[in-house]
C-alpha cells in the first residue's frame, strides 16, 4: 500500500496530545544485540526511553517440570543447560542442594576438584559477559581475546569430563570419575601464563577505552537500596555496594579454606558492574592457584558403605557388592531415599546467588526442583534501569547484566 | 540476436551461480540456546567460519541465505522462526543445529517443539548436544556441495518440493476443539502425541 | 531459638509454626496473618527477598493442603535466612502480594501465578510471564502432565515451496 503524503497527516502541536508524541518499538526476540531470545517493548519519546516492559518465555522449556520427572543424577544434564555459558556451576549448585537434603559430607579431594572448576567456569563466564559487552558496544577485538580463553578452558574441561561443553561431571556425594596430572598441569599452565595475558589484554582494551567508558558510565545506575530491595545478587548487586557474597557468609566446598576477596563497587553503573567481574576474575585466579597445588589425594566419591554413590565400572562388573549397589541406584523404584522434608541450597554462581528449592517426597527423584535464578531476577531490574536513558544505552545494560536465555525462561 | 538463449549457456550460468552461492554462504544464525554459543565458538579465532567463506553473519534475515537454528524452538518462538524464515529472500537453506533443533533433544516437554523440520523445511542436520565447531563446519561444507549438485540459477529446485519433508506424522488427529489454544494458526495441524 | 523466631512467637502466636532442617529454618505461617508477619519480619532486618517458591502438593504424603508458597528471605547485615511458607487450597488459591515491601517479588509472583494459577492479591500486573498469553492450563500443577496436551504441535508447516 502506497504511504499517504505526510502533509495528510495532522501535525498541530496544540491538538494532538502528549502520548501521540510517543512510539513504540518492538526489541527482539531475535535481534543482534541481545544475543539471546528475549523480547522488550519500548515506548520512545524520540531517542529516550519512557517505557520499557520486557516480554520473555520465548525459551521456557520446562525444566522444572523435567526436574520431577529424572532422579537426582539425571537431572545434573539438563541443569548444564541452565546457565550454558558456566555449565558447571549449575551442576555444583544442583548437587549442593541434593547432598544437603541428603545431608552428605563431601571428601575433601571432591571439596576442591569442585571448587576449582567452578572457579574456572567463573572465569569463562565473566570472559564471554565482558567480552559480548564489548562487543554489543562496538568493541570486538576483546571478544576475540575472551574467547580465544574460554577455548583454553574447554580443554581442561574436555580433558576432565570429555566433554568441552556440557561436562554433566558432578554425581550425588562426588563426581564422574578423577582427574590426572595432566588435568592439573593445564591449569597451572592456564592460570601462570595464559590467563593473566588475556587478563591484561582485555583490561587494556577496554579499562581506558573513551567509547566504552562513555558510553556505560553513569549508564544504568542502581542504588544500593534498590538493589537489596528488588533482589540483586552477585556481580550486579557488589557492583551497588551490597558486600554480599554467599562463597563468604556460608562456606561451602573449600571456600572457608583459601584466601580470596570479594570485590565491590560503589558506582552501581555499568562500568561497575565491568569492574568487578573483571576484579573477580583476577580473584578467581588466585583461589584456583592456590587450591590446584593444595588438592587432597584420596577418594573422590564419598564412602561406597553409604549406597548413595554410583560405584565405578570396574566394582559393577567384578563384585557382586557394586553389582548390587549399581542395581538399586539405576532401578526405576529403589534409587535414593532421602528425607521427607523441603531444604534450600544456595551456592554463588557467577551471576549471582544460584540455588535449589527441593521439595523431597522420599523417592528417587525430587517432587518439586525450583531453581532461584539470577538472571531472571536480574532482567527484572532491567526496565528500572533503563528508563530515561537512550535507546542506544539498551545493549550497554544488557550486556552488564549478562542475561542469559536458558537460565531466565528455564 | 535471439530471444531464447541456447540450452547450454544456462547450465554454465547454473554452475557459475551456484559457485558463487555456494561459497558465499551468509548465515542469520538464529541462535536460542546453547547451541548459539558454540556457533559463536565456531564465528571466533580457533574455529573461524570465514575459512568456509561463511562468517559474514547478519542478524537481519532480508540480507541472508542461510539460517542456523541453533538451540532448541519452544511453543512461543515457533511463529517467529515461521516469519524470520519466510523473510528471508530466496535461494535460501536451513541448518539445524544441534539435538533440540533437530528432535527435541533431552527436552520432551510440554513446551518444546520436537524438531524444527514439522514446521520449517531442513537441508542439514547436526547432531550433538552441543555439535563441537568441526561439526559445525561440516555440515557447512555439506551445504556447498548440496549447493553445487543441486542450485538452479532461479532457484526452480525449491519450487518442485511441494510436499512435507518432515518426519512421519507420529501422531493421530484430533478435533480442534479438543486441544488448546496456543499461539499461531489453530485450525491446521492438530496433532497430538500419544 | 533465634531472635526472629522469639520475636515472631511473642507477637503472633501460635498462627507461627517453625520447623527446621539442615540449616534450614521455615516458618508455617497461616494465610489471614501472613501480611502481618511479612511486615514485621522487613522491620526486623530481614531486607532482601531471595526467591518465591510455588509447590503443588497432590501427591505429596500425608499432605493436607493442596499448594505451598515458600518465601526465602535474607538479613544482609546479619546474614540470616528465613523460609515463611503459606498453604493455599482450591479452588480460589490466593495470597496477598508482597509487592509493597519488596518489589522485588514482582517477577516471582508473576511467575508463580503462571505456573500454578495462585493469585497474589494486590499485585499491580499479574499476567501470564514465561507461558503465551493464549495459553488456559498451570503446567506445573501435578495434575498437567510432561509432555502436555498436545499444545506444542498446533502449528502450521511451511513447505519448502511456500517461499
Amino acid at each position: 500500500m502506497p504511504l499517504a503524503p505526510a502533509a495528510q497527516y495532522p501535525i498541530d502541536a496544540d491538538e494532538t496530545p502528549d502520548h501521540e508524541y510517543l512510539y513504540t518499538l518492538n526489541f527482539g526476540p531475535q535481534h543482534p544485540a541481545t544475543h539471546t531470545t528475549l523480547r522488550l517493548i519500548l515506548t520512545l519519546d524520540g531517542e529516550t526511553i519512557v517505557k520499557a516492559v520486557p516480554d520473555i518465555g520465548y525459551l521456557h522449556s520446562g525444566f522444572e517440570k523435567l526436574g520431577e520427572d529424572l532422579d537426582y543424577n539425571q537431572y545434573v544434564t539438563i541443569v548444564d543447560r541452565m546457565n550454558y555459558i558456566s555449565p558447571i556451576c549449575n551442576e555444583i549448585a544442583w548437587h549442593h542442594s541434593v547432598e544437603k537434603l541428603m545431608g552428605l559430607e563431601l571428601t575433601p579431594r571432591c571439596k576442591y576438584i569442585r571448587t576449582i572448576i567452578a572457579e574456572l567456569a567463573r572465569i569463562s563466564d565473566h570472559l564471554l559477559c565482558v567480552g559480548a559487552a564489548a562487543l554489543d558496544l562496538g568493541g570486538i577485538t576483546a571478544f576475540l581475546y575472551a574467547f580465544n580463553m574460554r577455548e583454553k578452558i574447554y580443554n581442561i574441561f574436555e580433558r576432565m569430563a570429555g566433554q568441552r561443553f556440557h561436562p554433566s561431571y558432578t554425581r550425588v556425594g562426588g563426581l564422574m570419575f578423577d582427574v590426572d596430572d595432566g588435568w592439573v598441569s593445564l591449569i597451572r599452565t592456564f592460570i601462570k601464563d595464559e590467563f593473566p595475558k588475556a587478563h591484561t589484554d582485555v583490561a587494556r582494551l577496554l579499562n581506558r577505552n573513551k567509547i566504552f567508558i562513555d558510553r556505560t558510565k553513569g549508564v544504568g545506575v542502581l542504588t544500593k537500596e534498590e538493589a537489596i530491595n528488588r533482589s540483586a545478587s552477585g556481580p550486579v548487586a557488589r557492583a551497588s555496594g551490597v558486600v554480599r557474597d554467599v562463597r563468604k557468609e556460608e562456606p561451602y566446598l573449600a571456600y572457608k579454606d583459601l584466601d580470596f576477596q570479594v570485590i565491590c563497587g560503589t558506582g552501581g553503573d555499568c562500568a561497575s558492574r565491568y569492574l568487578v567481574r573483571m576484579g573477580e576474575m583476577n580473584e578467581s585466579a588466585k583461589i584456583i592457584s592456590q587450591a590446584v597445588e593444595n588438592i587432597p589425594s584420596g577418594p573422590i566419591n564419598i564412602d561406597v558403605e553409604d549406597k548413595l554413590t554410583v560405584p565405578d565400572k570396574s566394582s559393577t562388573y567384578r563384585s557382586i557388592e557394586g553389582l548390587i549397589q549399581h542395581f538399586e541406584l539405576f532401578m526405576w523404584n529403589r534409587r535414593w531415599k532421602p528425607p521427607v522434608n523441603e531444604c534450600y541450597g544456595a551456592t554463588e554462581a557467577p551471576n549471582g546467588e544460584l540455588g535449589f528449592y527441593l521439595v523431597s517426597d522420599g523417592d528417587g527423584k525430587a517432587y518439586r526442583a525450583k531453581t532461584r535464578p539470577p538472571s531472571f531476577i536480574h532482567f527484572s531490574l532491567f526496565p528500572h534501569l533503563i528508563e530515561g536513558h537512550a535507546i542506544g544505552d539498551v545493549p550497554a545494560v544488557l550486556g552488564s547484566l549478562n542475561i542469559i536465555a536458558a537460565e531466565l525462561d528455564r | 540476436m535471439a530471444a531464447k538463449f541456447p540450452d547450454f549457456l544456462v547450465t554454465k550460468l547454473d554452475w557459475v551461480a551456484n559457485l558463487g552461492r555456494a561459497n558465499s554462504l551468509w548465515p542469520m544464525p538464529f541462535a536460542t540456546a546453547c547451541c548459539g554459543i558454540e556457533l559463536m565458538a565456531t564465528a571466533s579465532s580457533r574455529y573461524d567460519i570465514a575459512r568456509f567463506g561463511a562468517e559474514a553473519m547478519r542478524f537481519s534475515p532480508r540480507q541472508c541465505d542461510l539460517m542456523i537454528v541453533a538451540g532448541r524452538v519452544v511453543m512461543k518462538m515457533v511463529p517467529v522462526m515461521q516469519r524470520i524464515w519466510q523473510q528471508m529472500p530466496e535461494p535460501k537453506w536451513c541448518i539445524s543445529m544441534g539435538a533440540c533443533a533437530s528432535s527435541g533433544g533431552v527436552f520432551d516437554t510440554y513446551a518444546v517443539v520436537q524438531g524444527i523440520d514439522r514446521f520449517i523445511p531442513v537441508d542439514v542436520y547436526v547432531p550433538g548436544c552441543p555439535p563441537r565447531p568441526e561439526q559445525l563446519l561440516r555440515a557447512v561444507i555439506d551445504l556447498q556441495e548440496k549447493v553445487r549438485r543441486t542450485g538452479t540459477i532461479d532457484a526452480r529446485e525449491f519450487a518442485d518440493r511441494k510436499t512435507y519433508e518432515g518426519p512421519a506424522n507420529l501422531a493421530r488427529q484430533i478435533a480442534p476443539e479438543d486441544t488448546m489454544m496456543v499461539p499461531g494458526d489453530f485450525t491446521t495441524a492438530t496433532r497430538l502425541r500419544d | 531459638m533465634t531472635a526472629w523466631q522469639t520475636k515472631l512467637t511473642e507477637t503472633f502466636g501460635d498462627a507461627c509454626k517453625f520447623e527446621t532442617f539442615r540449616d534450614n529454618i521455615r516458618c508455617d505461617v497461616r494465610t489471614e496473618r501472613f501480611l502481618e508477619v511479612m511486615k514485621n519480619l522487613r522491620a526486623q532486618g530481614f531486607d532482601l527477598l531471595l526467591d518465591v517458591t510455588g509447590i503443588d502438593y497432590l501427591h505429596y504424603p500425608k499432605a493436607a493442603d493442596r499448594y505451598g508458597v515458600v518465601y526465602s528471605l535474607v538479613n544482609t547485615e546479619s546474614g540470616e535466612r528465613a523460609y515463611i511458607k503459606v498453604r493455599l487450597n482450591d479452588p480460589d488459591p490466593a495470597v496477598p502480594s508482597v509487592y509493597s515491601i519488596w518489589k522485588g517479588c514482582d517477577w516471582m509472583e508473576r511467575e508463580t501465578y503462571d505456573m500454578f494459577g495462585i493469585v497474589f492479591e494486590g499485585h499491580p500486573d499479574l499476567r501470564r510471564i514465561l507461558m503465551p498469553e493464549e495459553f488456559t492450563s498451570f503446567p506445573l500443577r501435578k495434575d498437567y502432565p510432561l509432555r502436555g496436551r498436545g499444545e506444542r504441535h498446533n502449528f502450521p508447516t511451511v513447505l519448502r515451496s511456500d517461499g
